[in-house]
């Protein structure tokens, strides 16, 4: 119920929180919205020894157009997604996925960066940002680096980015007018999804499918071939490795994908 | 680690440890005792109160973290005068409460809702309060009380 | 409105985790160290780390208290189940104490508990009642049984010989959480003359008293308990936890005021379960739907340590044939440990799970002869009736009147046109679905821990102003109001000038408590007559003075007083009491419990692709007697009805296959949010009680009762026609979805969820 102590630093500029990384390495994490990592802070399944404040950094929140691109601050909140109409009109998808994420106080406080960097593989933007093809850029103590989301989310809780680096931006390709669904499964409506689909532009993608998030490779290789979306969706559960648990066995698993990614690809075709 | 915060409108400078959380700071330093813990897990929104006008689970922000913030709690909501804040006077209207355990965090959960959604329809009430949980009511009031607080916030 | 919100909605409620009394300064906060593993022998418990940690008062482990187990607290338990106050030898469930750590603060204890170290060799665990009652690995081996109690006989299996049609189903009632809001807490301090003070979320101070009395092994006048305001409770708070004995002891080895509030974590394994009842049901009857025989078998867990969960079959066994005239009834229990958190009441307390079986029989029966299930209960329900009648299974039923709460239920919903819309959907073969679930339902309420009867005392005051207090224990039900609107009705004060107090065992030395649904029917009742006879105190006394006829006296309520027939002559309450002390104390016996009653209609959706399941509409009638306030009852029903439908389809303790809680924060144990349901549709209905003068039945379980049954037979109702006959509770997604394919490929349906056993 209460985390472990911890020495606690607020930097208001992302060099200066990258330099204190650099300093203080893998015992060092940084703090955004707080709302993965407060909670695991208070479980005492992280024990940081200093915390990095970068909630404030003034220059890492925004949502704005850049060339056919949207660029999305890693600071930028859940509730600054769900809202603004910008993102609504370019990339739909994120937007509507924004709004499932929590609740409203989770969202008014939980960032992109702060989600894409905890790297659950159930969790709604992750998965969103996987079927957007975006890409990530990730500053570090020398250099700023670009990953696209299909290189970003390596496995249980793990990311591209390195100890001594820090996400700063999400860039988005402007998708105004293309199809999109997302079908989110859950038990509880609060509840993390017991598995989700989202798609767009003929991607699909995987929450708690696997150890993280996925591409339903087959199924975008199949709707690449021209075949019909039920034939797309039959295949959707290749790359999935589901476990048994409460919410359901293997099988069951399996299936919900299938379905679900069906019902997002016809949601997608209007 | 000192802090600077406005609580009711009452600025205040404290010293904390780091991990001392906003829900705890509220309680213990600052003697708000309305906003409760109802959970170990951001859960059940007993907790929740405003920082900057947004509506927040105070216990899942370190104290820290609301350095140099303006915090409006229940206890903060009527007016000087004593008269109750239309949401409050709602819950009592509509009997949106049972035992009262997650009625200061409903109120404010209610007040950040509508501060973004001035008209929410029921569906969305109901959405709009997933992260608050109630035992009690079966929420049944609680939503009467949300839609009775729109109409007289309108 | 109720007098008590003011409060609530500005500074809030003042829970026992509020307090800041001058008796608590300094005092040292609690943090348990609980087992990790459900069975377990203890090979060493080290401390040293723990003792030099910041801040740290004292560490208690088992050696470290001088202290006998205790044996369980109903005679009839196997009285060799002993239970630690710390756990020395053996843990029995994942939760049980094993040590604690009193710190000057209360973030030091966890830190201080992390560092104690506890070596524990797994022994083999007992899940199920069935595991259990093979009696291979005793959790008491002193015991030589795993069997707590037994209540009933094995049925006579000459029972269903003749009937036409005879159906046998295995049920579960599972294991749930009461989840109030707020979780357990106490705060101790002896005083000088040796006394305990003890403020505790509690359901009624008296009892708590008197077990908590017997624990420590003083005279119960040592002993004074005091509640504050308390967040719910559900039944969970009813009987004296151990945690409050291991507070009180260690606040008097200290000299120091303790104090303890759990976490949710340590609430869901530490606070008592609920339900946790296997089911055997068995009916026979004719294809004209006439159900002739029932025969109900329980194996009820009960947890690691017996307690009121060990009882509650006994009212399981009473109501076991509900609302339905059934030739022969035969009911047999037996309960039983498991490695697993002990089952207390939870509202309801052994009633949900009498009418979840029989509403469940009546549903299978109907599938059997292929009658409709309202249609099949129309066949079997008592006739209406007012007067007492014996229900075949050890009950009495003051009065009711079934058909015309089913009847209301149907017309209300339209419930040929739901049939239709259903026959319309499956037609369609459309992937939503509509199931509609009925039950008819009775339920037992005023049956407490003692006698059915409830003490008050009114007095009003020189000042005008009036006190009752009451026996009763609010926590949520609005008693504050309700029983100072009584007194009002008999004395014409206002009720802002009415205050009611409880849950001090020195201002109120003897009460029932508030569970069972009493309250209103005793309690209530009890305020009633209370102020009936302080006025008939008022008159003798207004008599005297103005020389009057004592039976010209009559009641004045626009003054507050007494006054002679056809006259100004008169006196006020207040005055009167400026005089002489005016009061009254009474003591209210009920010649036996109530029997609310009523019908659930509940429409869901089901989505057959996946097996998800959404409440649309429920549709009730819970006839509690007279309804003496609307508000109230209403939000007594609403309540009800959230924890009902919550488990048919979302609520489940669960275990893994060594004894580990999965569901053991509010993230994985899906406590129903506002989400997941609609607004309700409750119809009125009061069936009188010749009970009390009142009129008045419980209303406080009954909902709970009726909706988890009606639901769970939507459930199944909406894929009734892809062959499935039954789905265990809740019924998940998964459950559906597996259901579904079972009866697609005709293989027999899993009743085992996963991840128990």
């Amino acid at each position: 119920m209460i985390p472990a102590r911890f020495e606690y630093v607020r930097e208001d500029s992302a060099e200066q929180a990258l330099q204190l990384l650099a300093q203080h390495g893998e015992d060092a994490r940084l703090l955004a919205g707080g709302q993965s990592l407060i909670p695991l802070m208070k479980l005492r399944l992280a024990m940081p020894s200093v915390l990095i404040d970068i909630g404030r950094i003034p220059e890492l929140r925004y949502i704005r157009l850049d060339g056919d691109e949207v660029a999305i601050g890693a600071l930028a909140r859940d509730h600054d997604l769900e809202t603004s109409a910008m993102l609504r009109t370019e990339v739909p998808l994120l937007a509507y996925v924004a709004a499932q994420v929590g609740d409203p106080q989770v969202r008014a406080r939980g960032t992109i960066g702060g989600t894409l960097a905890h790297g659950d593989a159930a969790s709604d933007l992750p998965t969103a940002v996987l079927a957007l093809g975006a890409t990530m850029v990730i500053r570090g103590p020398g250099a700023t680096r670009t990953v696209p989301a299909t290189e970003f989310f390596k496995g249980t809780f793990s990311t591209a980015i390195e100890p001594d680096e820090m996400l700063v931006e999400v860039r988005i390709p402007r998708l105004a007018g293309y199809g999109w669904g997302y079908q989110k499964f859950t038990r509880r409506a609060n509840d993390w999804p017991i598995v989700a689909v989202a798609t767009v532009n003929g991607r699909v993608a995987l929450a708690n499918a696997a150890e993280t998030v996925i591409r339903a490779r087959a199924t975008d290789e199949a709707i690449a071939a021209g075949a019909s979306i039920n034939d797309a969706a039959e295949v959707a559960d290749r790359e999935a490795t589901p476990t048994a648990d409460m919410h359901g066995s293997i099988t069951y698993h399996r299936h919900l994908i299938r379905v679900l990614t069906e019902r997002a690809l016809h949601a997608a075709a209007g | 680690m000192k802090v600077s915060i406005s609580v009711n409108g009452q600025q205040r400078t404290d010293s904390v440890e780091p991990r001392l959380l906003l829900v705890h700071y509220l309680r213990d330093v600052r003697g708000l005792r309305a906003a409760n813990v109802g959970c170990d897990t951001s859960s059940c929104g007993a907790c929740t109160v405003l920082v900057d006008g947004e509506a927040v689970k105070s216990c899942t922000v370190l104290c820290v973290q609301a350095d140099g913030s303006q915090i409006t709690t229940a206890e903060g909501l009527a007016a000087a005068g004593g008269e109750l804040h239309p949401v409050q006077a709602a819950f009592r209207e509509q009997h949106g409460l049972q035992c009262g355990f997650c009625t200061p965090g409903m109120i404010m959960a209610t007040v950040g809702l509508l501060s973004q959604n001035p008209a929410p329809t029921e569906q969305q009430v109901r959405e709009g309060l997933e992260g608050n949980l109630c035992r009690c009511t079966g929420y049944h009031n609680i939503v009467r009380a949300v839609l009775a607080s729109a109409e007289a916030l309108a | 409105m109720r007098v008590e919100d003011r409060k609530f909605v500005t500074t809030g409620g003042v829970y026992t985790d509020d307090l800041v009394q001058k008796e608590f300064a300094g005092a040292a906060h609690l943090t348990f160290v609980r087992s990790p593993m459900a069975h377990g022998r203890i090979r060493s418990v080290d401390t040293r780390a723990a003792r030099e940690a910041p801040g740290v008062i004292a560490v208690f482990a088992p050696d470290d208290l001088d202290v006998t187990p205790l044996a369980p607290s109903f005679p009839m338990f196997n009285p060799q189940m002993l239970r630690p106050w710390l756990a020395s030898e053996v843990v029995r469930f994942v939760g049980e104490p094993i040590a604690a750590v009193l710190t000057e603060q209360l973030y030091q204890g966890e830190d201080a508990a992390e560092l104690i170290e506890v070596d524990l060799k797994p022994l083999p665990t007992v899940l199920s009642t069935a595991r259990s009652a093979a009696d291979e690995v005793l959790l008491f081996p002193a015991a030589g049984t795993n069997l707590v109690a037994t209540f009933g006989e094995q049925r006579d299996p000459s029972m269903f010989n003749g009937c036409e049609v005879v159906l046998t189903q295995r049920l579960t009632n599972r294991r749930v959480a009461p989840v109030p809001l707020e979780p357990r807490a106490a705060a101790a301090s002896w005083g000088v003359d040796g006394r305990l003070t003890l403020w505790c979320s509690n359901q009624g101070a008296q009892f708590i008293q008197g077990e908590l009395a017997g624990m420590l092994g003083v005279g119960t006048g040592l002993v004074h308990i005091r509640t504050a305001d308390v967040g719910g409770g559900f039944g969970a708070k009813i009987e004296a936890d151990l945690e409050f004995a291991i507070i009180a002891e260690l606040a008097k080895i200290l000299g120091r005021p303790v104090r303890w509030a759990e976490t949710r974590s340590e609430n869901l394994t530490g606070m008592v379960h609920g339900r946790g009842q296997d089911q055997v049901i068995t009916v026979g009857g004719r294809r004209d739907g006439t159900v002739t025989a029932y025969s109900l078998e329980v194996e009820q867990d009960c947890g690691a340590y017996p307690r009121l969960g060990g009882l509650l079959p006994t009212a399981t066994l009473m109501m076991a044939p509900g609302v339905y005239d059934i030739e022969n009834v035969h009911g047999y229990a037996r309960c039983w440990v498991t490695n697993t958190t002990s089952i207390g009441a939870y509202r309801g307390a052994g009633r949900p799970e009498a009418t979840f079986a029989i509403e469940r029989a009546l549903d299978l029966f109907a599938a059997e002869i292929e009658m409709d299930p309202a249609e099949v209960r129309r066949k079997n329900l008592s006739p209406p009736f007012s007067a007492p009648r014996p229900n075949g299974a050890g009950a009495v039923y003051d009065s009711g009147d079934y058909a015309a709460a089913l009847d209301k239920v149907l017309a209300a919903g339209d419930y040929p046109k739901l049939r239709a819309e259903q026959t319309r959907r499956r037609s369609a073969g459309l992937t939503r679905q509509l199931g509609l679930g009925v039950s008819t339902y009775v339920e037992i309420t005023g049956l407490g821990l003692g006698e059915l009867k409830e003490a008050a005392e009114v007095e009003v005051y020189p000042d005008g102003t009036v006190t009752v207090l009451t026996g009763t224990s609010p926590h949520g039900q609005g008693h504050a109001t309700a029983w100072a609107m009584i007194a009002s009705d008999q004395l014409g004060i206002p009720i802002e000038k009415i205050t009611v107090l409880h849950g001090d065992t020195d201002l109120i030395p003897a009460g029932g408590g508030t569970l069972g649904s009493r309250s209103l029917q005793q309690g209530g009742v009890a305020v009633h007559q209370a102020s009936i006879e302080l006025v008939e105190l008022a008159k003798q006394r207004a008599a005297d003075l103005l020389e009057a006829n004592p039976d010209d006296m009559v009641v004045d309520l626009a003054k507050a007083g007494v006054k002679v027939v056809g006259s100004d002559q008169g006196i006020r309450f207040a005055e009167l009491a400026g005089r002489e002390r005016l009061l009254a104390h009474t003591t209210f016996a009920a010649p036996g419990p109530t029997f609310p009653f009523g019908a659930h209609l509940a429409v869901v959706e089901v989505d057959i692709e996946t097996g998800k399941s959404v409440l649309q509409r429920i549709i009730t009638v819970d006839d509690a007697g007279r309804v003496l306030n609307p508000l109230l009852c209403e939000g007594q029903r609403h309540g009800g009805i959230a924890q009902g439908v919550a488990q048919a389809l979302y609520e489940e303790v669960l275990y893994d296959d060594l004894g580990n809680p999965l569901t053991s924060t509010l993230a994985d144990y899906p406590m129903i949010s506002a989400a997941e349901l609609p607004s309700f549709e409750l119809l009125a209905m009061q069936t009188e009680t010749p009970f009390n003068p009142l009129g008045a039945k419980g209303i406080g379980e009954a909902a709970t009762i009726g909706s988890t049954p009606a639901v769970l037979n939507a459930v199944i109702d909406a894929v009734s026609y892809l062959g499935v006959r039954h789905i265990e509770m809740p019924a998940t997604a998964h459950r559906v979805w597996e259901a579904i394919q079972a009866a697609q490929t005709n293989h027999t349906v899993p009743s085992a969820p996963l991840g128990q056993k």
